[in-house]
């Protein structure tokens, strides 16, 4: 699915540098799970966004299913988010003033999918989450588990090939946390796609497959099992 | 899915929406009410100029009599050298009504009419003539010669009019009395003064009355002199005589308009008056109103000698309270619309783009989904388009209310044509009358060769004083029209205002990249 060759990514702050990846080399198999810790600030949340084409490394490659995202033009790069990856984001990033229904639609909006099919697949999506009551509420009417399952929802309906969450599970309570992340384990194994969740979590971390470590830009992996 | 979120994210920010909104429609009202005020004052500066002309009267063509020409044909009738022992011999009774053109427009042919009415961009063209019937009746008193230089013309004192030798002077007792008459062109009665008019009494002119001695009279001078349909009117010609006119029809016209006293037809104006196949004045209808500025500038080509004048021409000589209105609207009203749209524009561009800035994470997670730029501009935009239709639709409503508010607490405008145009006026010194009808004239008739025209105890300054000191002033009201020009320009000045708030932000939200946008933790 992936193969990250020596990955940087340096932000200019102020009159210094910093270098968020240094030298990062990564493969992720079809239908893998990983799970990438470390402390904040390491690198890791730059590391997904570079996975998602929604930034591009200083230098290196990122070939995603045989193309090379750090040569792709912004268009491509749009297109291929579109298709092919899902987001979860911490803070959910719900749209406010959409329903859940309508916020899972904006994920097929790009597709061109028609009006009727966008609704249904949305509906069929929350519902399989066991949100099918909840379909016209709008963020701010639903609880922090029931907004990531929007979500969730929003970033599976697509069907992705890779699935990137970045702390799905920060603004959750205990007992929501479990769910959310059994959850994700149960569509991971359904659905066979791959999926790389970035967690202090270690609870979390332990359930995938492989475990990344972000120390100061750099990244280590070893296998859990 | 656009016009869900559209409206979803309107709500979400009403107050600042309505808020824009309000700014837009301020600006846009403002715009029509101003739009609507020029125009009513454009309309109320025709209908002014309109009754001073006629209605279908775009141009006038008058020519200025040849430097030295004789004066106006008024006298006694005789000649009387002063300072000399020649003199009429008292007891002489005087009679005399004369017709004539007053020597201050000069006369044209009525071949330049059908030249001018030949050219292009002429729909219709008319010949008038303005004259003056004057009457003088009195007897001759005994005159008293003495060596002292004193003496004069009763009522003045000062100097004879010759000064020095032995002036002689005489106790004057004449009469004089005089009234406009305007030869009317029958077959072309939508031309010239009489067209504003409407019949109160009688009947109008009709083709059979082409040689006829048949007249129509103002209504104002109809009730002064208590005339009335059925009874005749005296009217003088060139040999000092008169003949009487049938009156068959009393005409009222607007307050102000040019108007005479009385009305004949042309070709018997032309023979009375000894200006047979010529006229003083042609009237003007151009095929359109674009054309008037170009046939205005080809008939004064055609006419040598000739002063054409359109209403830009009267306009500029137009005092009063509309003139005031008028640059008020032009100037003071025109440059505040712009001042507050240009505001209401900044304002709604800058608040356009607080909110994109306020929805940075919302747009980016919108890009992480695969959302192109561009369309994420397009909500921007379409957002910021119905906030300036909807600032638009109100600013309609505000500029009605605003237009029908001038109409209704707006003062009566004023104009008033310059009460005497300078000496070196083309077509000669005018001064216009109150009582109706144009005095034209150098000054003061004189009957006396050589005799002055200073005007200081003269005997006839009362009779032409009034006419000259006066000026004619036209109230008018104000109405402020609304037209669908003006709401079409309002409506797509709100999209306007729309596009250009939306442009700003939705380059704010274009330049977004959805790592650096998601990684704003609000």
């Amino acid at each position: 699915m992936y193969k990250l060759t020596g990955v940087t990514k340096d932000y200019p702050k102020g009159r210094a540098t910093v270098h968020a990846l240094r030298g990062v080399d990564l493969d992720i198999e079809d239908g893998e799970w990983l799970a990438i810790q470390g402390p904040t600030g390491h690198g890791k949340s730059t590391l997904l966004q570079i996975l998602g084409g929604l930034d591009r490394p200083t230098s290196g490659s990122v070939v995603f299913d045989g193309r090379d995202l750090a040569m792709l033009r912004e268009t491509q790069m749009t297109k291929m988010r579109a298709t092919s990856v899902g987001f979860i984001f911490q803070t959910f990033n719900l749209i406010p003033t959409l329903s859940a229904q309508e916020n899972v639609e904006t994920a097929l909006v790009p597709l061109g999918v028609s009006d009727r099919s966008r609704r249904a697949r949305a509906a069929e999506a929350l519902s399989s989450l066991g949100l099918g009551d909840r379909l016209r509420h709008l963020p701010g009417e639903l609880s922090g588990g029931q907004q990531q399952r929007v979500a969730i929802a929003r970033a599976l309906v697509k069907e992705p090939k890779v699935l990137l969450a970045d702390e799905p599970t920060g603004n959750l309570d205990e007992d929501t946390r479990g769910e959310i992340i059994g959850l994700l384990e149960k569509l991971w194994q359904e659905k066979g796609l791959s999926m790389v969740i970035v967690t202090h979590d270690s609870s979390i971390a332990r359930r995938a497959q492989r475990l990344g470590t972000m120390k100061n830009g750099k990244l280590t992996v070893k296998q859990t099992v | 899915m656009f016009f869900t979120y559209l409206w979803r994210e309107l709500r979400r920010r009403m107050r600042q929406a309505i808020f824009i909104a309000v700014g837009l429609a301020l600006g846009i009202g403002l715009v029509i009410t101003v739009t609507a005020a020029s125009a009513g004052v454009k309309n109320a500066q025709a209908s002014v100029l309109h009754s001073l002309y006629g209605v279908g009267t775009d141009i006038t063509v008058t020519k200025a009599p040849a430097a030295g020409a004789n004066g106006n044909g008024f006298g006694f009738g005789f000649q009387q050298g002063i300072g000399t022992r020649t003199r009429p011999k008292a007891g002489t009774k005087i009679d005399n009504n004369t017709l004539s053109a007053g020597g201050t427009l000069a006369a044209m042919s009525s071949s330049a009419v059908s030249n001018v009415a030949k050219m292009r961009n002429v729909a219709a063209a008319a010949g008038g003539l303005t004259l003056t019937d004057r009457t003088i009746t009195g007897t001759v008193p005994a005159i008293n010669f003495n060596n002292n230089g004193g003496g004069g013309f009763n009522g003045g004192g000062g100097a004879s009019a010759n000064g020095g030798g032995n002036p002689g002077s005489f106790r004057a007792d004449f009469k004089v009395n005089s009234f406009t008459v305007n030869g009317v062109d029958i077959g072309n009665g939508e031309l010239g003064p009489l067209s504003t008019g409407k019949i109160s009494s009688g009947r109008t002119f009709a083709s059979a009355d082409t040689s006829s001695h048949v007249a129509l009279v103002d209504s104002s001078y109809a009730t002064q002199y208590k005339l009335k349909v059925g009874g005749t009117i005296a009217v003088g010609n060139s040999k000092n005589t008169a003949t009487d006119f049938k009156i068959v029809g009393i005409v009222s016209e607007p307050a102000g308009s040019n108007q005479a006293d009385v009305y004949i037809p042309l070709g018997v104006a032309q023979s009375l008056a000894n200006l047979k196949n010529n006229v003083n004045t042609i009237y003007v209808t151009a095929a359109n109103s674009q054309a008037i500025d170009s046939l205005a500038s080809a008939i004064s080509k055609a006419v040598p000698g000739s002063t054409v004048t359109d209403q830009n021409t009267l306009a500029s000589e137009v005092t009063g309270s509309i003139s005031s209105a008028a640059s008020l609207a032009n100037n003071l009203g025109k440059w505040l619309a712009v001042a507050v749209l240009v505001a209401a524009f900044l304002l709604a561009s800058l608040l356009t783009m607080s909110a994109v800035s306020r929805r940075i994470r919302e747009f980016g997670t919108l890009k992480a989904l695969g959302w192109k730029s561009r369309r994420v501009i397009g909500q921007v935009m379409g957002e910021s388009i119905a906030i300036g239709i909807l600032g638009g639709a109100v600013g309609v409503g505000i500029g009605i209310l605003g237009a029908k508010l001038v109409g209704k607490f707006a003062p009566p405008l004023t104009a008033t044509l310059g009460t005497t145009t300078g000496t070196a006026t083309p077509g000669g010194q005018r001064f216009f009358s109150g009582a109706g009808g144009a005095v034209n004239g150098g000054g003061p008739p004189g009957g006396f060769p050589g005799g002055g025209t200073s005007g200081n105890g003269n005997p006839f300054r009362g009779a032409f004083s009034a006419a000259r000191d006066a000026a004619p002033t036209v109230t008018t009201h104000l109405n402020a029209p609304i037209t669908i020009s003006a709401v079409i320009a309002a409506v797509v000045l709100a999209i306007l205002g729309g596009l250009i708030a939306g442009s700003f932000g939705g380059w704010r939200a274009a330049r977004l990249r959805p790592a650096a946008a998601l990684s704003k933790v609000a």
